[in-house]
């Protein structure tokens, strides 16, 4: 204690010089600077995500940010195009499809390798669906093999029906998989990266199925395939995984197909808050980020070092109406309510100019997407109109609810857009009650029991195929919505399982034209969520179902 | 002094049993789980049923609290429902992160806040006194995640001096023995990568020491002006001591033993509650981890997370108590 005080200035000096050392550093790193890039940092590009991966395991996942990883090392029979959702091929050349609908034959690409250096071929692809097919306990929770479930339903443990018949390699090249009834959305699903072909020698090596499930259910890998030996054939291979700090993927120098960017080593950095993700663009510490806040637009806009994508709208958000409640059940009531709400001054208040008005259930990026569809337009005098024509005594009361404590990609505020609805329902003809309950667990269950006349919700599409979208909502009699309208279920019966493509879009055209009309829920917004990146990055297409490739993308060098 | 730090270490197993009911009851008290977490606006009520039954969460409480407390003695934290990783291994990882931010933020506030409430003392209510009654104030109320936001602008996107998020250069790889990359980088002996590690503590670090830096201040600034009056100091300027000898000797020294507690009161509230800044600065500790965990309404995570802060704020209040009794032996004897 004899000199408190000077070892108290030695160590101020001391500080101070490390502060002086650490930005006498920052002048010789690349990254401190304001967006240029010197020459050899254009082939590394840093990516902020908002969260880490789960695993690198495509069939245990469901999650937005463990499928871009996935994406980046993993291919599948068949792809998407480039910012799109036709289906187009990827380790298949081409296919064939059996005139009764249940035989799917695959040409497979030549020449293609693992990156553990391991051939692909027909076994490959039979040894990875006989894989998910096997599925036991833990692996059969919906939380890991979602898209499985989803898609091809039931396991070989046959509890629940299963899709999925078998898979044959008829050839070394040559693949044929088999289904127990045709389904027409089984091409476009076969796109999803839950369905991407692994290494099966790495798969074993590494132990991807084994594990413990602990005494509280849940699966825990023993093997380290999904954390450190995810093996596929895609244009990028895993380096290495520090969990909550980085991913890093680099070239697989080996890669069959076409990866016209340049880059070299690929990050992913999760950064969870938006703004954080924002200033790290700004300081260049990363080239580009997902999920940017609606508000922070203008400021990406406005940067002449930095650019805006915007990715197609995928998602639609509803006002759904239960026809189990009454008045509900009746078509006027329900054009009433369409004609009153001002869904353009919702869209131009609350979504940032990123947004455009619904006019059917699925967007318009997709096949199927009807130009005839009725249009129930702004128009409150109408509203009144149809309902004292049909004898209604104004105002009538219905009930309406929000979610609270959520915001969705295609509702980033459900309580504006709420509250903006019920302004305008009110000034014209009803008395609204209002509901509202948390996310989760309550209102999602209200939902789902048919608690509620009208509510907020919405969807976002997991693949390329109105299945996805109109087929989930309207192809079976559901609590949510309270009817049954044979006619609308057998469209979408008859819509899924048509093999002719043209035959399926006109199918899918009418199916919206006969929602529509019937008018089951008011559909109100497709969104289109923003990327940041620097001004310096060229090649990245943003996809609708969010499949986007770091391979086709270039960092330029000093402007 | 032995017979009291093992008399106030018994203590603490009452503590720890209340606390371990606490957190299990009220992690179990909040909206939602894991099941509706997981799945959102997909999940069937088939699949949430069979999730909750995966989970163990269809059993009575106390079977439930049963066995969370027999995998906690076994030193088991369980298992994270979303990343699938075991939580005692993630805690492993991130633990040092969060520490090593804390330690720096800590002497960033000792170095700063003992010489400000010093100096402010022995110019009772001048200027100086009074400007910093008014910065620690302001350092006391103004919010971390803006006081973030606002460095993180001018640090680095202004002056592109420092980085805004990370421990370390993205591109720049380090083996990681220890996790405390500042350990790590002088292990490995690699210079850059401690540089770089420092550079990267200097923003968090910051916006995180200024509520403690603002509170050791006023408690330095109390305790000088407390001992100052004191007879002996008196004594000592009468005699004609140099006064810089009286300061250091006298005064300083004397008035460390409030600045010992809060110093060490604050460190263990830096440890947990770094949550925003680490969120602000993707700084990968225990805290943004835990925000993440609420997020996805992961409640293993959250039950081992809290209820390890939980422990560390007992011990680090444990440790400063025995620490005071050492220092000062009039404790012991109450």
């Amino acid at each position: 204690m004899r000199s408190v005080k000077r070892g108290m200035l030695g160590a101020l000096a001391l500080l101070v010089a490390l502060s002086l050392l650490a930005a006498a550093c920052s002048t010789e790193d690349s990254g401190g600077g304001g967006g240029e890039d010197t020459g050899e940092a254009t082939e590394t590009l840093a990516f902020g995500t908002s969260a880490d991966p789960i695993v690198l395991d495509g069939a245990l996942v469901s999650d937005g940010e463990s499928l871009r990883a996935i994406d980046q090392m993993f291919e599948g029979l068949v792809t998407l195009e480039p910012g799109g959702t036709e289906v187009v091929p990827g380790l298949a050349t081409d296919w064939e499809v059996s005139d009764d609908g249940l035989s799917y034959t695959f040409n497979l690409e030549e020449g293609v390798t693992f990156h553990d250096g391991e051939e692909f071929n027909a076994e490959a692809v039979c040894y990875n669906f006989d894989r998910w097919y096997n599925f036991k306990g833990s692996l059969q929770n919906p939380a890991a093999s979602y898209y499985w479930q989803t898609v091809f339903g039931g396991f070989s443990d046959g509890k629940t029906d299963s899709l999925f018949e078998s898979c044959e390699a008829d050839e070394e090249l040559v693949v044929t998989l088999n289904v127990t009834s045709p389904s027409s959305s089984i091409l476009a699903a076969l796109a999803l990266t839950s369905f991407t072909i692994a290494s099966p020698a790495a798969l074993e090596e590494y132990e991807a199925d084994e594990g413990r499930v602990d005494e509280e259910g849940i699966f825990s890998p023993a093997g380290t395939y999904a954390t450190e030996h995810p093996t596929g054939t895609g244009p990028f291979m895993f380096e290495e995984w520090q969990r909550g700090d980085r991913l890093v993927m680099t070239r697989n120098p080996d890669y069959w197909g076409d990866a016209p960017g340049n880059i070299e080593t690929l990050i992913f950095q999760p950064i969870a808050d938006p703004a954080a993700r924002l200033q790290a663009l700004q300081s260049g510490e990363i080239q580009g980020y997902d999920l940017v806040d609606p508000q922070d637009y203008p400021t990406i806009e406005d940067d002449d070092q930095l650019q805006l994508l915007n990715r197609p709208a995928f998602n639609v958000a509803y006002v759904g109406f239960n026809q189990a409640v009454e008045p509900l059940d009746d078509i006027v009531v329900r054009q009433a309510i369409a004609h009153a709400i001002d869904r353009q001054a919702v869209v131009d208040g609350f979504y940032a100019g990123q947004g455009e008005v619904a006019t059917q259930f699925m967007p318009p990026e997709l096949f199927g997407y009807s130009e005839d569809v009725t249009t129930y337009e702004y128009d409150p005098e109408e509203a009144q109109r149809l309902l004292e024509e049909a004898g209604y005594d104004l105002p009538i009361k219905i009930d309406f609810a929000y979610p609270t404590d959520v915001e969705r990609p295609y509702m980033p505020d459900p309580q504006a857009n709420f509250e903006a609805m019920v302004a305008d329902l009110e000034d014209c003809c009803f008395e609204i009650q209002q509901k509202s309950a948390t996310w989760t667990p309550d209102y999602l269950d209200n939902v789902d029991n048919g608690r509620y006349g009208m509510r907020l919700l919405g969807w976002t599409g997991d693949f390329g195929d109105p299945d996805n979208f109109i087929g989930t909502f309207f192809q079976t009699p559901q609590e949510a919505w309270g009817f049954e309208n044979e006619e609308i279920f057998n469209a979408l019966d008859e819509a899924e399982a048509e093999t002719d493509e043209e035959t399926r879009i006109q199918m899918y055209e009418e199916a919206n034209n006969l929602i529509m009309d019937f008018l089951p829920g008011l559909p109100y917004v497709h969104t289109e969520p923003g990327l940041g990146f620097a001004a310096n990055v060229t090649g990245y297409q943003p996809s609708p179902v969010s499949l986007e490739q770091f391979s086709s993308v270039t960092v330029e060098g000093g402007q | 002094m032995l017979n009291f730090a093992l008399r106030r270490a018994l203590l603490t197993i009452p503590i720890l049993v209340g606390l371990s009911i606490i957190v299990f009851a009220f992690v179990r008290a909040l909206p939602g789980g894991p099941a509706d977490a997981l799945l959102g606006e997909r999940g069937t009520e088939e699949q949430e049923a069979q999730i909750r039954e995966e989970l163990g969460l269809n059993e009575p409480i106390y079977v439930q609290y049963g066995r969370y407390m027999r995998n906690l003695l076994s030193g088991d934290l369980g298992t994270s429902v979303r990343t699938r990783q075991p939580i005692t291994e993630e805690l492993k990882l991130r633990f040092p992160a969060t520490f090593e931010l804390a330690i720096a933020a800590m002497l960033f506030a000792i170095l700063v806040g003992v010489p400000l409430g010093f100096i402010a003392a022995k110019r009772y209510q001048g200027v100086l006194d009074n400007t910093s009654l008014i910065l620690s104030l302001i350092g006391i109320s103004f919010p971390i995640f803006f006081l973030a936001l606002l460095l993180k602008y001018i640090f680095a996107i202004r002056l592109g001096l420092l980085p805004t998020i990370g421990r370390l250069d993205i591109t720049r790889s380090l083996a990681h023995p220890t996790n405390f990359y500042v350990l790590d980088s002088i292990i490995a002996g690699d210079l850059a990568a401690l540089g770089d590690s420092l550079r990267h503590l200097v923003l968090p670090a910051v916006a995180l020491a200024t509520i403690p830096l603002a509170i050791i201040a006023r408690i330095t600034r109390a305790a000088v002006l407390d001992v100052t009056s004191a007879d002996y100091v008196r004594t000592a300027q009468a005699k004609g001591l140099d006064p810089r000898v009286v300061d250091r000797r006298h005064i300083l020294k004397n008035a460390m033993l409030p600045v010992i507690t809060i110093v060490g009161l604050q460190t263990g509230l830096l440890l947990t509650g770094a949550v925003l800044t680490e969120t602000v600065f993707a700084w990968p500790g225990v805290g943004s981890w835990m925000l993440e965990a609420i997020r996805f309404r992961d409640y293993a995570v959250l039950q081992g997370g809290i209820l390890f802060f939980a422990v560390l704020i007992v011990f680090v209040n444990l440790l400063v108590d025995i620490s005071y009794a050492f220092l000062n032996p009039r404790i012991r004897y109450q």
